[in-house]
Parts: C-alpha cells; structure tokens; sequence
C-alpha cells in the first residue's frame, strides 16, 4: 500500500542488507554516484543504470521518528502519510493519481533517523515527479477533515501491523526495555493513545520545522547522468529558499548494568520463539571502529546454516529448531546486537537459553576460527557485485546512507573497509559489545485460549 | 489451455526479437530464443552490463498434485533439494553455495515447481553444476529430512493462529471442498509428519523432467555459452514423468459470509469469487478494470473505503488465474465495529461496476498506467527472468509482448461494459472474517479442516 511506514524490525532488517549490499567488486568501486550540492544546501546524487529508460526518484529528509517531542510518538509517520493530502496546485490524492497516470509508482516511508518519499517512472516523466515533490516540500496545506480520516488510517495500519500481531506487540516492549533513554525506545508507528492526539497543528509545525531542501537529499537513479540531472534539479528544488533547520539534539544511553526480561502470551501464539538483543556502538554512536567488525562477526556466528550457531544448536546439539544473529548499525543512535532462536520439539526455552549462553562464552572465551573469518569476509565483498542489478536497490541503499550522515566516500570504499577486518577486530568487537550481562531477552510463549 | 510444448529439433537456432515496451523507448530488450545443441529451450535476455547470470525455471505439476494426507510434499521437497546433493552432504552443499555467493532456491507453488539460481560469471560452471546435483542427485539425508521437516512444522504453527492464515484457509476450505486447492498447499504438522523420503524422491522424478521445462535466463552469458550450460544442467534430466491431469473445478461457496471469533482487535476479511481463465479473450479489459477497482491509490477500492472514510489501512483484489480454477480474490483489515460497513461497501463498489461500468477517465488512465508502468518490471534480472519464463508457461510466442500496447489499446468502452457485468459478480462474493466482527451475521458455519 501506497503511503506506509516500515516498522523498525522490518528496518533493521533493511539496514542489514544495506550493509550487506553497499560494497562492491574487488576494485572498490560500488555504485559510482556523482553528488553536487545545490547553493540552498540540498544534496544531489546520480546513479546511473541506462539499461532500461526508468528512473527511480528519491528524497530523503534528515527527519524521523526519533526526531519527535516525548508525547507526539507517530508523529513523524502521520506527517508522512498526510503529505499525499495536497497542496494548492496539486488537490489531495492527486499526486499518487498523477503519477499512476503516467505509469509510475510511488510510496513513502518512515524510520527513526529519516523520512523518504519516492516513485519509479519512466525517465521523460522525471521533471513532472521532480515538480510535484518539490511543491510538497513546502506548500503542503491541511484539509481538517482529511487529517482526522487520514487518522484512522494510521490507527487501522497500528493494528495491522502491531495490535493484531501477538510479536509486535512484545517487539514494541522489547525496544522499550532495550533503550533506557534513547528515542528508539519508541515505537515508530506511535503509541495508540497518541497518534489519537496528533493534531494538523502538530503535523504542520513538525514540517515546517525540519522540511526544507538543506535538510534533504535527492536521489535519483537509472536512466539518468549527473549532467541531465542538475538542471532540472536546480529548476525544482534550487529555488525554495534554505531555512534553519534545528541540530538532531539526541539524548545520550546512560550505562547498561542490568539484565532485563520481556514475556508474553497469547492465545495467538502458536510457536514458542527466544531472542535476546545487546545495545551495540554504530556508525554515529559510540566506538564506530566496531561497526565493520561487529558486521563479520553477524555473518560468522549467525549469518545462515554453515554458521556457528546453527551449526551448535541446530544441527549437532538438535535443541533449536533454527537460530541466528543479526546486527544493524547503520543509525545515528545506538546499534543493536540481534539473537534469535526457536527451540526444537520436546525442549524448553530455558534448555535453549542455557545451550546458547554456554555457546557465546565458548565464542567469547575461545574465539572465532580464522578461516570462518575469511570466508564471510570474501562472500561478503562477492555479494556486492549483486547491489548493482537494479535501479530501485542502489537508490535506497545510498539515500538511506546519505540521510544518516554518512558520505560517498564511504558508501564506495565499503568493500575495502569489509575487506581490512581481521579476527583480532572482530574478537575484541565481539567481547567489548557481548560480554556484558546487560542485555534483554524476549520470550513469546502460546497461551491456551482459556 | 495451454499450447504445448514443441522442442524444436532444429540444433543450436537462435531466433531473435525485439520486445518494445513502449514507442520511442531508449533502448529496447531483446528475448532470444536459445534451443541448445542437445534439443533445450531457454529464453534469453543477454545483458553484460553486470557480471551476473539469473536463471528460473518452472516445471509443471505443484503443491496441488500432492497425494490426499501428504500435504506438503511439494514444499517439502523444495526446501530440501538443496540440503546436500551428489558427493556433499548438507553442510559442504551449503558451503558451497555461501562461498561462492550463489542464490540457489526451489520453490512449489500450486500448479508449478520452480527453481531459481543466480550467479556470478565467474562461478558459473561451478553454480550450474550445483543446480544439476540438486535437481538429480538429491540426497535427502535424514538429518537435514528431520530438521527442515521441524523448521516447516514450526513455521505452520507459528501461522496457524494468525487471523490472516485462518481467514484465508476458511474462504479456500469452503470454495473447494472436494479439490486441492482447498488444502493448505504448505500442507498440515499432521500431514508434514507422514511425508517419507521415497515419497520426495519420487516426487523429483515426476516433477523434474524435460517434457514441461521452462527456461528464462538473463545477464552475462551469450547464447552459445548458455547452450552447454543448458545441456550440462537439464540434459541429464528425465524426458516425461507421470502426467499431472487436470481437474478442473468452480468454487462452491457462492454468496457466502463466513464468521470465526477471534479475540484480535481489527477484523481480517478475505473475500472473492470466480474469474476468467487466462486464455480468454476479455483477459486485456479485465486487467483494465481490475486496475480501476483495486490499482492502488485512485481506485476505486482504495479511493472509497480508505481515503473517503478511513476504514482501512489497506484494501487489495487481484485475479488468480489457477490452472484448474481462476479466481478473483481480495482482502481488507478494518476494526471490528466497522466490518459490516466496509463490507457492505465492497458490496456496493462491485455492484456499480457490474451495472455502470468505468469511466472514460478511468479507463484512459488505466490503459496510460498498464501500457507505460511495464518497463518498471525490467529494472533488475529476476523480474525478468520470471516474466520469461511464465510467457513459455502460458504459451505465448516470443514477440508476445510486442503487441501488448496494442492489445490495452484496442479494448473498447463497449468491451469494458460488457466484461464488467462478467467480471463483477456481486451476489457471488463470499467473505471469510476472522475477529469480532459487529453487526455481521455469518450465512454459514466457517467449514472445519479436512483432516
């Protein structure tokens, strides 16, 4: 559906494969943009792919829900959905109608560090979406009546995608215990009893404060060069004005010293399912040198079936039914160090725990073997050479990673970066982010419908 | 309903078109038709922009055609072939494949088995020759049996409580009493159990043959090179296996509203009814009206139950043209006091359409978004390779999609009226609700499981 969000699990998720994806053959170069800055500060990128004659046209603004005031969760979200509400040359509706009409298509989505809005349209179309996007960038006018069932709306994707969803449901308390100060503690969609407030007066005074074009960035990939792109993108957005925009003030974690534990049953449950989750430095939080290490270490430890956990508790112990890592640390806060498990037939979550601790101190105290190290290295830099077959992918990953603060540079000398990481990093990531007792733990359990 | 499939016995013929998505397009793609010195077709989109090579191949005969108390076998069978084939067990099959970065899946719908494999250029030999041990010499050891076998019973029971698997289940359940597609095409933790290793073994060998191969490839591989891959990889494949025939049937629930009481707050709905079969003439006017009730923002569907009033975060509908059966299927959340309305309102939208028909700016944007979105299925290889492959599977002939512009086009306002009244069967809709739904009485109990 047109106009969604995409809930942080889901966005964990896409970081991860953003991180994946962002590399490139051994000669380092991954998707060749060309950025300039136009003279009211937007950033402009190019990514050109002729194969087919489609663009895919993005703007990413530095805005997201961990940018809301405490009390106004969801607000970010709302804003996003109320930005298809109209402006005065272009009625409500008729920017997702306008391009339909002309073959495309278009959505949007929310994550806590930015808010993006897109559309894959044949490229003789490109300066009709241009146009539209820009007027919305600053002309956005509020019907009343279409904010309250515009409303409704967000209150009917919450409970699709959290009330009527017994794992949502805990990932929202998950996070909630996982973040002790740190807005990602907040859910992205908004606590119900609060998107019930938002009002257009709120709606408009958020946009007003964070949309203008220096805090946003434009990119556009496919069919397309720099040369063609910078004077249409000088025509659209370099005429609306620069406005201060407020610095991204973030609280700060204070330490974590506890071992804390999230349970919960409902009838809706039918497979019993542990995860526990480790706060863990990012590109912008804490010891960023860690970033690419604790990325290896994932793919090592928990990465797919030849991996050390699978291997341990799936196959030789048979005490899962499947397990895994993940970790996302493409965030301006705090990243996450990510286990899953599912215990096997006949086993206890308390089993599978136990069997999973005596796992990760083995890690922790012995090591990851050298050559695993080497093998996930090499398959990770191999798997960039696939980012580049598509228009869509290469769009999202370099917005999403321009969006945090993140530079060209480094989007380009991923795979080298990937490629320097010994064991020795990945070992001292691995204790300096795991061996702590503070972590969270996360039970889904059935419960009989009485 | 589908043309067969004639091998051309022509050796090596390449024959190629021009497939032009739209007038004054920058730069067309070109299907070539690759017969290999050994007798098999592919069809081919050659692009070395990438060092990439993606394959998909379908087979005839799916999930629909497992054996009565052996749901499963199909998807089963999927999740194993490449769980350790030839001389490397699981681990080393898998190894393998991780190393080399190399996408290979199998997976079962219900009227065909896929397989899809993507590679680098480097290690194409070496991925080609995996997808050949997969498909011939599956080991189906008992370790990875048991295992994937438990991971998929937990996957059923992890969905088996969700109001959208129940509402679903229920709605085919009640269509098809007597027919496959009433099962759970994942099969049951009851019927998942009795699934025996013979069984898969024979189920590859039925499956698995080279009488109802499809192959689509695109990227970095001329057509000579793909002929000895061709011939390497499906060669060794059997010719013909045991004929899957086809049954067809007509959903049996007509007009029904079936209710099951679910403590969620936001009701799930299913609904649909019978539809056209894929062959048929009036299929262009019914992609054309499908995409006025149910394309997303400004349809109709969407444009009145979400935008007007705000009932609901999303609305869809689609056709589902089925071998032995073709449906119009589609599906709404709303909160439990409003499911009567939002009912009552597709009711409504339906019924105009069949009386009314569309309107002479719908119908031109409809035909603008159609003919000019195509192009935006090309923006990468799987896409691609999939569409070739499902063009062989419904038979049409290379330059197929040439005319399609032409085809939207040539559909008239008359044609539109008339396929609405066909299309749109309103007294035929059955819905399936899963929650508390207010002031929504059920016509029928919800059917209990089968097994």
């Amino acid at each position: 559906m047109k106009s969604r969000m995409i809930p942080e699990r889901m966005m964990l998720a896409l970081m991860a494969i953003a991180v994946l994806m962002i590399g490139g053959a051994a000669d380092a170069k991954v998707y060749e943009p060309e950025s300039i800055t136009l003279a009211n500060g937007m950033q402009v990128v190019a990514i050109t792919d002729r194969r087919v004659p489609v663009v895919t046209h993005m703007v990413w603004y530095k805005v997201g829900g961990a940018d809301e005031a405490p009390g106004e969760t969801g607000l970010a979200h709302f804003l996003e959905h109320l930005l298809f509400k109209g402006t005065e040359t272009v009625p409500s509706g008729e920017f997702s109608r306008t391009v339909s009409r002309n073959g495309g298509e278009g959505n949007a989505f929310t994550g806590y560090d930015y808010t993006a809005y897109f559309q894959t349209i044949a490229s003789d179309k490109l300066p009709l979406v241009m146009e539209m996007e820009a007027d919305r960038m600053v002309n956005l006018t509020l019907d009343p009546d279409e904010v309250a069932s515009e409303r409704e709306v967000v209150l009917e994707e919450r409970r699709s995608r959290i009330d009527n969803s017994p794992g949502s449901l805990l990932g929202e308390r998950t996070n909630a215990a996982l973040y002790l100060n740190y807005p990602y503690r907040r859910p992205l969609i908004g606590w119900a009893h609060e998107i019930k407030a938002l009002t257009r007066e709120n709606a408009l005074a958020f946009y007003r404060k964070w949309y203008a074009p220096n805090n946003a960035v434009l990119v556009v990939a496919g069919d397309i060069t720099m040369d063609e792109l910078k004077p249409l993108a000088e025509k659209y957005y370099g005429v609306i004005p620069a406005r201060a925009v407020p610095d991204r003030n973030r609280p700060m974690e204070p330490e974590q010293i506890s071992a804390r534990r999230v349970a919960f049953s409902h009838p809706q449950v039918g497979q019993i399912s542990w995860s526990r989750r480790y706060q863990a430095p990012s590109r912008f939080y804490g010891e960023s040198d860690q970033v690419m290490p604790l990325a290896v270490l994932a793919e090592v430890i928990g990465g797919g079936a030849t991996s050390r956990l699978y291997k341990a508790l799936v196959i030789d112990q048979k005490i899962a039914l499947s397990a895994g890592a993940s970790y996302s640390g493409s965030s301006i806060g705090p990243g996450t160090f990510f286990f899953y498990a599912v215990p096997a037939e006949g086993k206890t979550v308390e089993e599978l725990e136990a069997a999973f601790e005596a796992e990760l101190a083995a890690i922790l105290r012995d090591g990851v073997d050298v050559q695993d190290v080497a093998r996930a290295v090499k398959s990770m830099k191999t798997s960039a050479v696939y980012a580049r077959d598509s228009v869509t992918a290469p769009a999202h990953a370099v917005g999403q990673a321009l969006a945090i603060g993140r530079t060209i540079e480094e989007i380009e000398s991923w795979p080298d970066q990937v490629g320097a990481v010994t064991q020795e990093q990945v070992m001292q990531a691995a204790r300096a982010v795991l061996g702590t007792p503070a972590h969270v733990t996360s039970i889904l359990r059935p419960k009989p419908a009485s | 309903m589908r043309t067969l499939f004639a091998r051309a016995s022509v050796p090596f013929l390449i024959l190629a078109t021009l497939l032009l998505a739209r007038p004054g397009m920058a730069e067309a793609i070109e299907i070539q038709r690759v017969v290999s010195p050994g007798g098999i077709e592919a069809w081919l989109v050659e692009d070395h922009k990438n060092p990439i090579i993606t394959l998909s191949a379908s087979f005839a005969g799916g999930a629909a055609a497992d054996p009565e108390g052996k749901e499963g076998l199909a998807v089963l069978t999927a999740s194993l072939l490449d769980e350790g084939a030839g001389p490397y067990d699981s681990d080393a099959f898998r190894r393998k494949l991780e190393d080399m970065v190399i996408g290979l899946r199998f997976n079962a719908r219900n009227d065909s088995f896929g397989a899809s494999l993507q590679t680098l250029t480097e290690n194409s030999d070496e991925a080609f020759d995996l997808l050949r041990l997969a498909m011939t010499e599956a080991r189906f050891d008992a370790e990875p049996v048991e295992r994937i076998r438990a991971q998929i019973v937990a996957g059923l029971k992890r969905n088996e409580n969700r109001p959208q698997t129940i509402a679903s289940r229920v709605w085919w359940r009640a269509a098809f009493p007597n027919h496959p597609y009433g099962r759970p095409s994942s099969g049951t933790v009851e019927s998942a159990g009795r699934i025996t290793t013979a069984d898969m073994k024979a189920f590859a060998k039925r499956v698995l043959t080279r009488g109802s191969l499809k192959v689509g490839v695109v990227g970095d591989v001329t057509p000579e090179r793909l002929g000895v891959l061709l011939d390497k990889t499906f060669g060794p494949l059997p010719e013909n296996g045991a004929a899957t025939p086809a049954v067809p049937a007509e959903p049996a629930a007509i007009g029904e509203t079936f209710v099951v009481e679910s403590p969620v707050p936001q009701s799930v709905v299913v609904f649909g009814h019978r539809g056209i079969p894929r062959d048929d003439p009036d299929r262009f006017a019914a992609s054309i009206l499908m995409e006025i009730m149910a394309g997303g923002f400004g349809s109709r569907l969407t444009n009145e139950i979400r935008e007007k009033r705000g009932l609901t975060y999303g609305i869809y509908a689609y056709t589902l043209p089925l071998e032995d059966a073709q449906m119009i299927m589609g599906g709404v959340s709303t909160r439990n006091d409003k499911v009567a309305e939002t009912v009552g309102l597709v009711r409504e939208i339906w019924a105009d359409m069949a009386q009314n028909g569309p309107t002479e700016e719908e119908v031109r944007d409809a035909k603008t978004y159609i003919n000019g979105s195509f192009p935006m299925r090309l923006t990468s290889s799987r896409p691609i390779a999939g569409l070739l492959v499902s063009l062989q599977r419904d038979g049409r002939p290379i330059d197929y999609l040439d005319g399609r512009a032409d085809r939207i086009n040539a559909v008239t306002m008359t044609d539109l009226k008339r396929v609405a009244k066909r299309l749109f069967l309103t007294d035929e809709l059955t819905f399936s609700v899963v929650g508390q739904p207010k002031g929504l009485t059920a016509t029928a109990p919800a059917p209990e499981s089968r097994s």
